[in-house]
């Protein structure tokens, strides 16, 4: 009896060689970004100099700020 | 919905490399690290073509693919960002890169292989939005101030187009039916006329 009880925590204690450590503190996905949050730029308020202008949070306030500014590299209409 | 890429018009770019400068002094970029160049074919040859390459923020990034430690994500807009944390500098996403976007800062005579650094589309980097932090890992975040890349907004010939992947062929279809073809896309009729000899103004001697 003593044998066996010997033996299956011999193979208990052997089979935690097996086991992968742990090393991240919390439960991440592999093949998943594993780095720290962003921002996403509607979030933040204009700057209060310049001429941009969006609503603080909204996308496509700021999307239409973007096709403005992206516009102005449109030379053709820039002339018109 | 807003998805930024880049496009260097061939026939525009003059090889000035102020892309480059921009760039570099925009988001002072250390000493050997170049987010943007300008890459020449047949340099010197008539004829030679130029465009300027930086990281093209890939729908299906090979970096982001590639990278062991998980350190590439893409923002709403379809930039391509990396957390300089997390990057062990081992330069897999430098093999993996078809433009050779990916730097590693340079130091010595021997080089020193340092965190990965590249192009962000001018959006930073995941820091807190215009911090210090944010500008001396990543450069500034001219999108969260409702800029584009300083790159393309101050290319002179608008060779470098940067923004929103539809308006920036919107732009280039309509410049490319304007501008016809042969020698008229590089401007000979501006520099020469048309071929007919101008009239000789009233009152000209020969």
């Amino acid at each position: 009896m003593r044998a066996a009880i010997l033996a299956v925590s011999l193979l208990a204690l052997g089979a935690t060689g097996c086991m992968e450590v742990e090393q991240t503190a919390s439960p991440q996905k592999s093949g998943k970004y594993q780095g720290k949050p962003d921002t996403r730029p509607w979030d933040n308020a204009p700057l209060a100099y310049g001429d941009a202008s969006w609503k603080q949070g909204d996308r496509t306030s700021w999307e239409n700020q973007i096709r403005t500014r992206n516009l102005a590299q449109h030379e053709y209409k820039r002339v018109q | 919905m807003a998805r930024m890429k880049f496009l260097c018009d061939a026939e525009r770019c003059i090889e000035c490399n102020g892309c480059v400068t921009a760039c570099k002094q925009e988001h002072e970029v250390p000493w050997g690290v170049n987010r943007r160049r300008v890459v020449t074919i047949n340099d010197g040859v008539p004829g030679e073509k130029s465009i300027s390459v930086a990281c093209m923020h890939c729908s299906d990034a090979p970096c982001m693919a590639v990278c062991p430690v998980d350190c590439f994500y893409r923002t709403e807009d379809g930039v391509v960002l990396h957390d300089k944390d997390l990057c062990i500098g081992c330069g897999y996403c430098f093999y993996a890169c078809p433009f050779g976007a990916p730097q590693f800062p340079q130091a010595g005579a021997f080089g020193l292989r340092g965190k990965m650094d590249k192009c962000t589309f001018c959006a930073g980097g995941p820091e807190k939005d215009r911090s210090e932090e944010e500008f001396k890992k990543y450069g500034r975040n001219r999108l969260s101030e409702g800029k584009l890349p300083a790159c393309a907004e101050m290319c002179s010939t608008k060779a470098l187009l940067g923004g929103d992947g539809d308006v920036v062929a919107d732009i280039y279809r309509e410049r490319v039916l304007k501008r016809g073809k042969g020698s008229e896309v590089w401007g000979w009729g501006t520099a020469y006329g048309q071929g007919k000899p101008a009239a000789a103004p009233a009152g000209a001697k020969s």
